[in-house]
């Protein structure tokens, strides 16, 4: 974990001017009071270009305060440049301590994934949305989508689900797959994993997500009821791997499949990088570790770099 | 080993480094400076002010100079920068009937109070490569005729057809109405005219002369003439409610379009030609045109149309006429997105899996059959 330091002169603690920061805290206060609704918010242009996670980025700005500890993921990593960016930014213009470890933080933002160490009460996880609206690819239109969540209409999205299983012999949606909270509204719970979706039920973290190019910003408070849509006879399934990660072992996480060689050569490692990181410390070693170095024990984790020009 | 494939803070800083070393380009040449894109290059200043929303002429050349000439990115250089200014409060509407006018064409009238202008336009140069300009080259200084002083009589076309009856009414000016602003309030569609035409103002000119040249051909025709286009510098005041009185802020340029269409009329009201309006920052002519088409192609319905066609359609006018949105979205493709397409991987080697299963199921059946 770093230390807090003085933010960069000139701006407002964490970018945003005050003014906007409250807009955007009433529009989240307003989303934790209806689980799963779209809150419309009057997103700010970001020094970031929209798709990087401009939402994300202004939910997190609202929230944060000096004593906060941001950890930032990108695909589950600190360390993929997206997230150093971002954790850079905050870095530069709050100030705040910065972590890797996810039992420290507790501001996490991220896009794609959902921490593999069960989250705490007092944590809150803000996700980078696109498109916070699951019924668009079935209805590009607001003004219909609007009114079908007001009559909790949501026949179009299970007749799209049984078409998938007619069509494929499974639900054709392995991420960004639709939830329903607390048996109202459906929600895209952006872009993660389905993996990833059963830790959204009852989590005691609050979960935020902001989509700051479509102007919405919708909540799970903590302890909120969370189930994947499915049917009696195709009941939900997350996605399962054959192989324990290489370097760790953890048989729990979801793996990235990184391709070795052009002969088809694999391997699997954990997405979530403090996950991975935290089990080699504890001396848990995969398969490619133990083959390079058969005596090794614990391995150190490395250093993040939390400034950029 | 694997993390190669994982970026990381010293990749950012190096490729930050190279770009700008790039964006120097070859150091014998002498570095472009902000004020010589302000001056030599102003026709991209404007668009950059009008997509980014702010007009600082410095800014933008400098948000171009620092883009590398993207000036999509330009303007979002100019929009972030925007975001952290503190707002005051909305001018004055701008009088663009006082406008101190460069340039003034009509396409409906062959003359006209006030008379046609022409002013610096391309419109009837012979589009010839100039040679001449690739080295120094002595331009000598144009006499610019006095600038007709704003009380000298320049009506609008429509106002000209106004008097007659024979367009449509513009709504009153209702003085102390609430400016509408997409960029501090979420945009709702169905949106009112003004909320649309900020919208147009700050939209991409490609897209917007796209939609206007789709109208044109037959996807919502609204059989359109040029009623006037003027460019020129006109005051933008400010109400002080200290002062009690309008204070100059001082002069910027425009240009504007008031395009005149086809009828509407109904058993009540007698037909009358209908608006399309288009404004924007500097000389920003095929921008405002365009914008005009599409004004009026959105109040299709109000008119009592049915949209059919995109250019008539708020919802996808509005939602897609933002560049900096757009070349967000689309770019953010090129983040990682592994974690999403593992899962798509499984997903398509469990159902070949069972597609191969079947298929030998089939053939054992076959074969099963034929013994």
């Amino acid at each position: 974990m770093t230390a807090p330091i003085a933010p960069t002169q000139g701006y407002a603690f964490a970018y945003l001017d005050e003014q906007t920061k409250r807009m955007i805290r009433r529009a989240i206060l307003k989303a934790v009071a209806i689980p799963g609704h779209q809150v419309p918010f009057a997103s700010r242009d970001m020094p970031m270009p929209y798709g990087w996670g401009t939402g994300g980025i202004q939910v997190t700005a609202a929230i944060l305060g000096p004593s906060d500890v941001l950890k930032v993921i990108d695909q589950g990593a600190d360390d993929t440049t997206n997230a150093v960016s971002i954790r850079a930014f905050f870095r530069k213009t709050a100030g705040v301590a910065t972590t890797t470890r996810t039992a420290e933080a507790t501001v996490i933002q991220t896009r794609h994934r959902i921490p593999e160490t069960p989250l705490r009460a007092g944590q809150t996880l803000v996700y980078q949305v696109p498109i916070p609206e699951p019924l668009r690819f079935l209805e590009p239109r607001e003004t219909e989508t609007r009114v079908m969540h007001a009559l909790a209409d949501y026949g179009l999205m299970h007749v799209k689900l049984y078409e998938d299983i007619a069509e494929h012999g499974h639900i054709a949606k392995t991420y960004a797959y639709p939830v329903r909270v607390e048996g109202r509204y459906v929600m895209d719970p952006s872009p993660i994993p389905k993996f990833d979706n059963p830790k959204m039920h009852m989590s005691p973290a609050l979960q935020l997500f902001g989509a700051g190019r479509e102007k919405r910003i919708y909540a799970l408070p903590p302890f909120t009821k969370v189930e994947s849509l499915d049917f009696d006879d195709h009941p939900f399934e997350p996605t399962r791997f054959d192989a324990p990660c290489a370097l760790c072992g953890a048989t729990d996480g979801y793996l990235d499949e990184v391709v070795t060689d052009d002969r088809g050569g694999r391997m699997f490692v954990c997405s979530d990088t403090d996950h991975c990181e935290t089990r080699r410390e504890a001396g848990h070693r995969g398969a490619l570790l133990a083959a390079e170095d058969p005596a090794g024990g614990a391995t150190a984790r490395p250093e993040i770099a939390e400034d950029l020009p | 080993m694997y993390v190669s494939v994982k970026g990381g803070e010293r990749a950012i800083r190096a490729a930050h480094r190279l770009l700008a070393h790039r964006r120097r380009g070859d150091r014998a040449v002498p570095e472009v400076a902000a004020d010589q894109i302000r001056e030599q290059l102003s026709l991209a200043v404007d668009r950059v002010m009008n997509e980014g929303s702010l007009h600082d002429r410095d800014l933008a050349a400098l948000a171009i100079k620092q883009a590398r000439g993207d000036l999509i990115e330009a303007a979002f250089l100019v929009r972030a920068y925007r975001t952290t200014l503190p707002r005051f409060g909305a001018s004055r509407p701008i009088d663009t009937g006082a406008m101190a006018v460069e340039r003034r064409v009509s396409a409906t009238f062959k003359d006209l109070p006030g008379g046609q202008i022409l002013g610096p336009t391309f419109d009837y140069t012979h589009r010839l490569l100039d040679f001449a300009l690739e080295g120094e080259s002595e331009v000598p200084v144009a006499e610019v005729a006095a600038v007709p002083p704003a009380e000298t009589a320049m009506p609008r076309v429509t106002d000209l057809l106004g008097d007659e009856g024979l367009i449509e009414a513009e709504p009153p000016a209702c003085d102390g109405a609430e400016v509408g602003d997409l960029t501090r309030a979420p945009l709702r569609v169905p949106a009112a005219r003004d909320l649309r035409l900020q919208q147009l103002a700050r939209g991409d000119e490609g897209f917007l002369l796209a939609l206007g040249y789709s109208s044109q051909r037959g996807f919502g025709s609204t059989h359109p003439f040029a009623g006037e286009i003027r460019i020129g510098e006109v005051a933008v005041e400010f109400d002080v409610p200290e002062l009690g009185f309008a204070v100059p802020l001082g002069l910027i340029a425009v240009s504007e379009c008031q395009m005149v269409n086809q009828f509407a009329g109904s058993s009540v009201v007698p037909p009358t030609f209908t608006r399309g309006y288009g404004l924007a920052f500097g000389q920003s002519e095929r921008k405002v045109m365009a914008m005009a088409l599409v004004d009026r192609a959105l109040r299709t319905e109000e008119l009592g149309g049915e949209a059919v066609h995109p250019a008539q359609d708020q919802e996808f006018v509005l939602a897609h006429a933002d560049n900096v949105q757009a070349t967000g979205f689309v770019e953010h493709l090129k983040l990682p997105h592994y974690v999403d397409f593992q899962a798509e991987l499984a997903l398509v080697r469990a159902m070949r899996r069972e597609h191969a299963a079947r298929a030998e199921t089939a053939a054992d059946a076959f074969e099963e059959a034929a013994e």
